[in-house]
């Protein structure tokens, strides 16, 4: 799960971290009240879930209330990647003289928490890592001891920092593993970590990214989830148990297992379909959640045809097809017919087949069959 | 031969009286695997479908002498499961367990690999050597014992690949779920490393998806390492771009994790990489792989 800049921030400064004050505002009016209360000269940034706020015009500085209000009334409503400004995060302004970078991430091939820094931060830090590897510092983390105070010495020495301003910088570096270990993150980055004409460093941006299998142990991180943020049917599908994004196609997908769902879309692409999601029922799935994510793909006007491609493991065919049949059930006259194609084999396939046939469903036994047709089936519906 | 599992593997099952547990323990039984004890704490006296239930790893370990271990405890406790089994020296353990926080796994495979344990998984549908022994979730009835490996992030996707292998004449000598989440106990290269020495192995499927860098690993070791055929299926070609946040994950990797690169670095090794799952069995008769029957 994705944090915003804010939610972050907050985050961080529980640890110490040294951040310029600011509030979130939902409107021009709330906006100009903080940079009031504020004092100074703010930057009001858009608060999406994206990257590229900056390009987009989405963070702006405000010399005066009502220029901070004015410009809030510009960027809230906005739309930044497709993403609807909601929020913006009105912050004291600070002078820059220097833009560090300082993040740290699981790092898949080393199976471990790795710092990295750069005394070349800002939006152009992919450039610096792709042009000039050397200059991005990389400190690896002891599984069992954790993070070292002369890791982060070595980073702020790198980094050309003076003495005093290593201490500040090992401090944040500290804080910032520290929140990163306590919420279960999988990526936390300060962006820019910049130095002032002064010589005190302050974090700007923040970047964090939560484990989603770790959410359970952490109510107080659910809660922050942006829900207007998400697609509604996204949200109802995350309700559900089911993992599901919705992509532009014509053609719904219902699959087992996140592999083979990427796979089945591949495949209608393939064959001149565009899929209309990225679904996985998840293991083990019982006849209720099939029906679900039927009907969810049936709340999608943009759905032509639907596609079932069930492999059975884990997850039992007959489940699957009682789920098929008794969604199909319980729709209500009005509700709109698709034409539905299911591939079935596994697991119970038998069982299955006969639960379908009855409900007079044929099931298929090939992917890439059961794929072309659906491709038919929808150039048909769409015609 | 085939690598890891095989007719003398003694399993022990790591939450055996749970729904999940109980169902595949009587699967790998009836595959014929050899299932000699289960630990479910609290439950120990007790046996599932013939299979003694011992309170801990240690008892089950001292009484029945198991070589491997699966893990089906739920994610809260499996952290804890996986510390047990690595502590008394299971020298395969094998987890299914889905949702387990990566920062658990972090010290769990750095464990494992001080103390010699080879882990599989989490997040995985775990091992088979057709003909000797199942350690894992998938459908046995696909498979055929033969000479073509397959080594998987993916679950069903797998299975989809393994049917196609079946009917087209290709068994196979084994099959590994690596599994899909960001930290493994095994990676491809340490799968590709056992099967290229392995003699029953004739030729190699490989299924990729998009996200992290296994792959490219895979390819750079193939291209050096490996003699026998490699074929590849990489799913998410169609997927789009993740709503990534942050840069640190392109600086750490210099990938973008799609299956565009990941194809193209396979190709690159002299891999030939499938449009279908299906057809990796084309490749691997295009290969000139003997066919098993």
């Amino acid at each position: 799960m994705n944090l915003h800049e804010y939610q972050a921030k907050d985050l961080l400064r529980q640890h110490a971290i040294p951040i310029p004050p600011g509030e979130v505002a939902a409107t021009p009016a709330e906006a100009g009240a903080i940079a009031r209360r504020l004092g100074r000269p703010v930057v009001v940034k858009a608060q999406v879930l994206t990257g590229g706020r900056g390009k987009a015009g989405g963070v702006k500085l405000a010399a005066t209330p009502a220029e901070a209000e004015s410009v809030s009334a510009s960027i809230l409503g906005m739309t930044i990647r497709g993403h609807v400004v909601r929020r913006v995060l009105v912050a004291e302004a600070a002078e820059i003289a220097r833009e560090l970078y300082l993040g740290a991430i699981v790092d898949r091939s080393s199976k471990s928490i790795v710092f990295m820094a750069s005394a070349e931060g800002g939006v152009e830090i992919e450039e610096v890592a792709r042009a000039a590897p050397e200059k991005i510092l990389r400190r690896s983390v002891d599984p069992y001891l954790g993070f070292a105070e002369f890791q982060a010495r070595e980073l702020g020495f790198g980094l050309g920092l003076d003495a005093g301003q290593v201490r500040a910088f090992a401090a944040i570096a500290r804080g910032l593993y520290d929140t990163l270990c306590q919420n279960d993150a999988t990526l936390l980055e300060i962006n820019p970590l910049a130095v002032t004409p002064t010589g005190d460093l302050l974090a700007l941006d923040a970047k964090m990214v939560i484990d989603d299998s770790a959410l359970h142990r952490h109510p107080e991180l659910e809660a922050l989830r942006d829900v207007e943020a998400e697609d509604p049917i996204e949200a109802r599908a995350r309700q559900e148990g089911i993992s599901y994004v919705k992509l532009d196609g014509t053609i719904g997908c219902v699959v087992n297992g996140a592999g083979l769902a990427m796979a089945t879309m591949d495949v209608i692409k393939l064959y001149g379909g565009e899929p209309a999601n990225f679904l996985d029922i998840g293991g083990g799935a019982r006849a209720e959640r099939v029906a679900a994510a039927l009907e969810l793909l049936l709340a999608d006007s943009k759905v032509k045809a639907i596609l079932f491609n069930i492999f059975g493991g884990i997850t039992r065919c007959d489940e699957v097809a009682r789920g098929i049949v008794t969604a199909l059930q319980s729709l209500g006259e009005g509700m709109r017919r698709v034409p539905i194609i299911v591939r079935l084999v596994g697991v119970n396939e038998a069982e299955g087949r006969a639960i379908l046939q009855a409900a007079r469903i044929t099931a298929l036994s090939s992917m890439n069959e059961a794929a072309r047709a659906a491709v038919d089936a929808a150039r048909e519906a769409g015609r | 031969m085939s690598i890891l599992i095989d007719e003398r593997t003694r399993v022990l099952v790591q939450g055996i009286t749970g729904r999940e547990g109980e169902f595949h323990t009587r699967q790998m039984l009836e595959y014929g695997t050899t299932v000699v004890a289960g630990v479910t704490p609290g439950r120990g006296g007790r046996d599932v479908a013939g299979v003694p239930v011992f309170n801990t790893v240690a008892e089950a370990v001292a009484q029945t002498r198991p070589n491997c271990s699966i893990i089906f405890v739920p994610a809260p406790f499996a952290p804890d499961a996986i510390r047990e089994a690595i502590s008394n020296a299971l020298p395969i353990v094998v987890v299914i367990t889905e949702q387990i926080p990566v920062h658990e796994m972090i010290p769990l495979y750095h464990f494992a690999r001080l103390k010699g344990t080879r882990l599989i998984g989490p997040n995985c549908p775990g091992l088979i050597s057709p003909g000797k022994a199942k350690v894992g979730i998938m459908p046995a009835h696909i498979h055929r014992p033969g000479s073509v490996a397959v080594v998987s992030r993916s679950g069903t996707l797998t299975y989809e690949v393994v049917a196609a292998l079946t009917e087209r004449g290709y068994g196979q000598s084994t099959c590994v779920g690596i599994g899909g989440d960001p930290i493994v106990g095994t990676s491809f290269v340490e799968v590709l490393e056992l099967l290229e020495a392995d003699p029953q192995t004739h030729a190699i499927a490989l299924i990729g998806e998009i996200g992290g860098e296994a792959e490219e690993e895979a390819a750079a070791y193939v291209k050096f390492h490996v003699r026998k055929p490699v074929v590849a299926f990489v799913a998410g070609r169609t997927a789009p771009p993740g709503r990534r946040m942050g840069h640190a994950g392109a600086i750490i990797s210099g990938t973008s994790g799609t299956a565009q690169e990941k194809i193209a670095a396979l190709r690159a090794a002299g891999i030939q990489v499938a449009d279908t799952p299906d057809q990796v069995a084309d490749l691997i008769a295009s290969a000139r792989v003997p066919r098993d029957f």
